[in-house]
């Protein structure tokens, strides 16, 4: 579906189905680079068993248009921005890594509209090296490069992949390279400088999921301890043998926590 | 965090999309010799139908040991993933069918192997799609050629029988200039003389048959997807509608928004493979598996073997020509250093001075190079194009793609070069008597 938000064009996957007010719906936000593909088994799932499944681009990314939010209050935000626009008054938000902190945000920030919340790879504060930063400033593939090596278990990296025929490395890399320049960036930076998590969190009063990749080098599951002691009755799966891209390499383990949280 | 290693080519040959089996801990990849796959449950079978869930229903869509070798050859291509086919003959079907219908075109290349332009010349026209036959080396013919109605661009890495080298990216940048993908037959190169990707290629087919395998034993194919394509930017906006408009046949999926980067190989399995069939066994898969585990070592003893011949036979009074891109001669020599810095295959051709009789004495007096229809096996092969592979062409079309009557084609194998050279020697000296 396309809908406009802050004046831009914005897309969602909604798995080719038209979103229907009688139904509960869920939000599905992507991270940093990435676009609404990275959830396109789970959110399909959820299309077809009886949801609004809504798999954002968000502004900048993938199909939508619009220029990249710095910070991620600002799309958090945006987030209550799109329900607006897509005519959804609450719904379930599942964000991974960048998009758990910008769910939490539009959680905090926008409690009312937000029914349940889960988020996938999360942590906060959420640091990215310096290395990486520059790269990406420069828009040098090296931070494509870095992104891919890291977001995978050393298992996944030889492959091995659930979907058939699909080389997961191959197109994680190759989904980075599609945003378009100053992208990558801006979403890197609104990481970094996001500093509000466990504040935010002690705000949030729906129910909370954490998935966490007992693998993840981007967002360590160490890293998410503190910010999940802050919600009122979190509910953690850590989901072995697995990096940070939880939903491409253990794309079920992802699907089920979901379904049974959701 | 420290920089992450990226594995190299010999070891995703050995490893890429396997792993140690977690049922029975065997370390070779299992010959899932399997029709079908048991669900767990009613809700899981309807998930996996409706591409909720990964994983596997009938081995004509997809089989676990297919998807080993279909992640290691994406793996070795640098694409985002692959589709094992029954042939390369199939693998290019799947690659045509999936982008173009009826009333579409396609430019290709004029040095094509002789079944590939059996198919495009012969068998698609009469389903309505046409094909321009260009010099390869001339860009200002692939841009005539281009029409409203043109869907692909189509070449060999290396042009069959001449060793045409592609100029990868001055076609794809052609190509993509008209929002057009170019597609590559690279089964003379492989991934490790030639990624087709790096230089701009959209997709690259194979027929595993050949030195991916190295035994001949198996007759396969593989279709790869670079991930690097948009069919939706605007130059292709409005030419793919297979990939970009809803799909009955697939609960109105519209493959290019499911998957950001493998909408192609989406459609292609989730129709092509689905609807036309021509699938790759689980045995043949395996086969081809154990020959790509030693593909970059054979392939470096081949091209040092057919180094040892090209020089033999440039050096021999009974021969005319060698058309090798390796030799200065060749129209293509500077192309090839950049393009095929490893070295040009092992699939060349040559001129016997003299009669057509003195050309079959030279075949039949052969005795370690056999005589028949293939390339890329690890013996030494060698035939006649002109009353093999390129039979069904009239002498005009052999003229544009190449060949000539005399023209013998060898596939230098993994012998001793010494004894293939004795070989050739003996069999050039029983030419020269004849």
């Amino acid at each position: 579906m396309r809908a406009v938000v802050l004046g831009n064009d914005v897309y969602a996957y909604t798995g080719s189905r038209a979103v229907d007010a009688a139904r509960p719906s869920v939000v599905f936000i992507h991270g940093a680079g990435n676009d609404h593909s990275v959830w396109a088994l789970q959110s399909r799932y959820f299309a077809y068993h009886g949801w609004n499944a809504l798999a954002v681009d968000l502004p900048a990314h993938g199909r939508s248009g619009g220029v990249p939010l710095a910070t991620v209050e600002a799309l958090g935000d945006w987030i209550a921005g799109f329900l607006d626009a897509a005519g959804v008054a609450q719904a379930a938000l599942v964000g991974h890594s960048m998009g758990s902190l910008i769910a939490l945000e539009c959680a905090a920030r926008h409690a009312d509209r937000v029914l349940k919340l889960a988020l996938v790879g999360t942590a906060a504060p959420m640091p990215v090296s310096e290395v990486l930063l520059d790269a990406a400033k420069r828009n040098d593939h090296l931070a494509c490069e870095l992104i891919t090596g890291w977001s995978f278990s050393a298992g996944k990296q030889l492959g091995g992949n659930q979907v058939p025929g699909l080389w997961l490395t191959g197109n994680g890399l190759r989904l980075l390279e599609r945003e378009k320049p100053g992208v990558l960036y801006a979403d890197l930076s609104a990481c970094n400088g996001y500093l509000a998590g466990e504040a935010s969190a002690a705000q949030v009063r729906c129910a909370v999921l954490a998935i966490l990749g007992a693998r993840d080098l981007m967002a360590p599951a160490k890293n998410a301890r503190a910010l999940i002691a802050k919600f009122a009755d979190p509910r953690i799966v850590t989901v072995p043998d697995c990096g940070h891209s939880l939903m491409a390499e253990q794309p079920d383990a992802v699907l089920d926590a979901l379904r049974e949280f959701l | 965090m420290t920089k992450p290693k990226t594995p190299h080519f010999d070891t995703l040959s050995l490893h890429a999309g396997a792993r140690p089996d977690r049922e029975t801990g065997a370390r070779a990849t299992p010959i899932y010799q399997s029709a079908s796959f048991v669900f767990p449950d009613s809700d899981h079978a309807a998930a996996l139908f409706n591409m909720e869930r990964a994983g596997h229903v009938y081995s004509r869509i997809s089989n676990p040991t297919c998807a080993v070798l279909e992640e290691r050859i994406a793996a070795l291509e640098g694409g985002v993933g692959a589709i094992a086919t029954a042939s390369g003959q199939a693998a290019l079907h799947l690659a045509i069918v999936t982008l173009l219908g009826a009333g579409l075109h396609i430019v290709a290349s004029r040095a094509l192997y002789g079944g590939s332009h059996n198919l495009l010349d012969f068998t698609l026209p009469r389903f309505g799609v046409e094909t321009t036959f260009v010099d390869p080396r001339d860009l200002d013919a692939w841009r005539a050629a281009i029409r409203p109605e043109t869907r692909l661009f189509f070449g060999e890495t290396l042009g069959n029988p001449g060793l045409d080298v592609l100029d990868i990216p001055r076609v794809a940048d052609l190509a993509h200039d008209h929002g057009l993908p170019l597609l590559v037959d690279s089964t003379f190169t492989t991934p490790y003389l030639l990624q087709p990707f790096v230089h701009g290629a959209d997709l690259v087919f194979h027929s595993a048959t050949k030195f991916l395998s190295g035994h001949g034993v198996v007759i396969g194919g593989l279709l790869v997807d670079s991930g690097q394509f948009d069919w939706d930017t605007p130059k292709a906006r409005g030419k793919f509608p297979t990939l970009t408009e809803p799909y009955e046949g697939f609960h109105n999926m519209v493959f290019a928004e499911e998957s950001t980067v493998a909408g192609f190989l989406l459609r292609a399995r989730r129709e092509g493979i689905r609807d036309f069939g021509a699938c790759m066994a689980p045995f043949t898969a395996f086969q081809i598996l154990q020959g790509i585990e030693t593909l970059p070592l054979r392939m470096a003893r081949h091209v040092e073997n057919a180094r040892r011949i090209v020089a033999f036979l440039v050096a021999h009074p009974l021969v005319e020509s060698v058309g090798y891109p390796e030799l200065p001669a060749h129209p293509d020599h500077a192309l090839a250093a950049k393009l095929l810095p490893k070295g040009c295959g092992a699939v060349f051709s040559f001129n016997l001075k003299g009669t057509r009789a003195q050309g079959r004495t030279f075949v039949e007096a052969l005795k370690l190079f056999s005589h028949l229809a293939n390339v890329g096996d690890a013996k030494s092969l060698v035939i006649h194009p002109a009353s093999t592979t390129h039979f069904r062409m009239t002498a005009e079309d052999l003229v544009r793609a190449g060949v000539t009557e005399g023209m013998i084609r060898l596939s230098v194998g993994l012998e001793n070069p010494d004894d293939l050279i004795e070989d050739l020697s003996r069999a050039l000296y029983a030419a020269g008597k004849a």
